[in-house]
């Protein structure tokens, strides 16, 4: 082959779609024109798990980007399909397992929703207790993860998880189990309060606003984060809307949407928070945006932790045994602190649901991570991803 | 909100020729949904997107469906003649329903807060690449969920601007998620017990190779 017909073919690439066209102000003529193609993971530090990214780099910036999934997959939604309802509760410990309290609620919401059951009021205090927490302790872990993307190697990722560890002691006295809680049953929940919990969960939480100021003192005006963060990974309102991005990072963009509000399930109508928004849409308001909710979700423990009353915790006419709901369907879905986390579910009236499905925020969020990335330079890409907040168990289900 | 037979009424005289079925939700949720066909799916979804009333700018979440063949039989009284005698013979009819594939679509709306409205899109049949119209250029949120059902169930999205496969790796021939999936007997890279694969294979060898 001749040295211009080398010339003329187009770029040797393995991924065969289009390259989308480039960002205004840049050109192949500024930068050299030769397009390299990497693939950014599985195995890649940055990417919080196993995923992939493809990106093609025009020196050190992206022009292309596409995400490829399903190194963790193992099809929770058949597994869920061959089982009964209730043994699909522990299941959903793994999904996103940093949260598994929300799972747990998200699921049994919408088990509630189709067969009717309504949790008695000391349970919904105490779902949303470890709600709260569980926001506490993924924002918690996020900025830190994200902190150690942007090359704070190690300080403020054990600030973060020395803080995290109060909260997991919390959730081990009150399930047995630090991460993986299966704590919500269909009605109410499993177990109630050891002795002393609520008077150690006021410790914690009085204890959180602390650790935030010094967090925020410590870090939030850094001008390395500062030049890092702002104006990188920008994602406009409209685009968000669209593309069905849920939780920190659509608000980050200015979106007044928390489902703690527009749905008011459980009993959210009852606890006075604001719901924070950003303005510019960058890494540096999803990570700003972060750190306000903590301080939204002490004010509702706080509240929650003062009001919460005696009772039981179950709905009786809850069943363990031979749970059958009605034939019908029904789609239920909590802000969980990755965004919207939804089930929908469909009963022929056997013991097993004929379908299960998990509407997960991690993975819908990623919709736009090319669009954030065009025009940025590699490192970038790593914070932008590091922003969106992924757990890989969730992704890939 | 509107209910959903007044939004059905609204598109009916929106979309005269379009063909719309409301499906009843038994369970204590009460949502119930609306079939949509083929050739207005997609204006049906912009309709549902731009209309001020409702302003479904948000599409929650995208599930893929399989629903296998249903036989069901009624039982009838026919008159006949039986040695030269009427007599009243109770008959079943067998009727079987085709099976189908289906994407259910829950929409809300961000902007005035309210919803579900759900949309289902059903295939003639349950041949793999039986296809429907994507609503993706509706909304991009529907993107990677489209993706995920086209491989998990084998629905091909017509329009959809990136059809490959989500989860499942490329070249990657089955659709798991599929109702009558048959896993297969042995996983190479995975070894399993001899006699395990044995039991598993011989339950679907032909009979004359049957261990």
């Amino acid at each position: 082959m001749s040295e211009s017909e080398l010339l003329s073919a187009p770029a040797p690439t393995a991924m065969n779609y289009e390259i989308r066209p480039k960002p205004a102000g840049t050109s192949d003529a500024e930068v050299g024109g030769e397009l390299l193609e990497v693939a950014m993971g599985p195995h890649h530090p940055s990417t919080h798990g196993v995923f992939r990214m493809d990106v093609v780099l025009d020196g050190e910036q992206v022009v292309k980007l596409k995400p490829v999934f399903g190194y963790l997959h193992r099809n929770h939604e058949k597994i869920a399909e061959n089982t009964t309802y209730l043994a699909s509760m522990p299941y959903t410990d793994r999904l996103d397992y940093l949260c598994s309290m929300t799972n747990n609620w998200a699921y049994a919401l919408s088990v509630e929703r189709l067969t009717g059951l309504i949790p008695p009021e000391r349970a919904e205090y105490i779902r949303v207790i470890t709600a709260e927490l569980t926001r506490l302790v993924n924002h918690t872990c996020l900025i830190g993860f994200l902190l150690q993307d942007m090359g704070a190697l190690g300080t403020p990722l054990m600030y973060a998880f020395r803080q995290r560890e109060l909260i997991l002691d919390l959730f081990e006295s009150l399930s047995g189990s630090r991460m993986m809680c299966n704590y919500m049953r269909f009605g109410g929940c499993r177990a109630d309060l050891p002795a002393g919990w609520l008077e150690q969960a006021a410790q914690v939480v009085g204890g959180y606003g602390q650790f935030l100021d010094e967090f925020q003192a410590l870090i939030s005006e850094n001008e390395i984060l500062v030049a890092r963060s702002q104006g990188v990974g920008v994602l406009p309102a409209e685009l968000a809307i669209n593309s069905s991005i849920t939780g920190p990072m659509l608000r980050a963009s200015g979106v007044n949407f928390d489902l703690r509000k527009a749905d008011r399930y459980g009993i959210y109508d009852r606890f006075p928070f604001r719901v924070p928004l950003g303005d510019h849409g960058d890494v540096y308001d999803r990570y700003m945006i972060r750190l306000l909710e903590m301080r939204e979700s002490v004010k509702i423990l706080e509240q929650a932790l003062r009001e919460i009353p005696a009772g039981p915790i179950i709905d009786p006419k809850a069943k363990i045994r031979g749970f059958r709901p009605k034939a019908g369907e029904a789609y239920g879905r909590i802000e969980c602190p990755k965004g919207e986390l939804g089930f929908y579910l469909i009963s022929d009236g056997s013991p097993n649901p004929y379908r299960y499905r998990v509407r997960p925020p991690s993975l819908i969020n990623l919709t736009v991570l090319e669009d954030m990335c065009l025009g940025q330079t590699v490192a970038d890409a790593v914070i932008i991803l590091g922003s969106v907040d992924i757990v890989l168990g969730e992704v890939d289900r | 909100m509107e209910t959903l037979e007044q939004i059905q009424a609204r598109l009916t005289a929106e979309f005269p020729a379009a063909r719309l079925e409301r499906v009843a939700n038994e369970s204590a949720a009460g949502q119930p949904s609306l079939v949509v066909d083929h050739a207005h799916g997609q204006a049906i979804a912009r309709w549902l997107r731009d209309d001020p009333a409702l302003r479904l700018d948000y599409c929650s979440n995208v599930t893929g469906l399989d629903w296998l063949p249903l036989e069901t039989s009624t039982k009838t009284k026919v008159k006949k003649i039986v040695d030269g005698v009427e007599k009243e013979v109770e008959e079943t009819v067998k009727s079987v329903r085709p099976g189908y594939l289906e994407a259910v679509y829950h929409l809300y709306s961000m902007s005035l807060r309210h919803g579900p409205v759900i949309l289902r899109l059903r295939t003639a049949d349950r041949a793999v690449g039986a296809p429907v119209p994507s609503l993706t250029p509706v909304w991009r949120g529907a993107e990677f969920q489209e993706r995920e059902i086209y491989d998990l169930f084998g629905i091909v999205f017509e329009g959809h601007p990136d059809l490959r496969r989500l989860l499942m790796w490329e070249g990657y021939q089955d659709h798991p998620m599929r109702k009558d999936y048959v896993e297969p007997d042995d996983y190479e890279y995975e070894p399993t017990p001899h006699d395990e694969v044995l039991e598993k294979a011989g339950k679907h060898a032909a009979a004359e190779v049957r261990p």
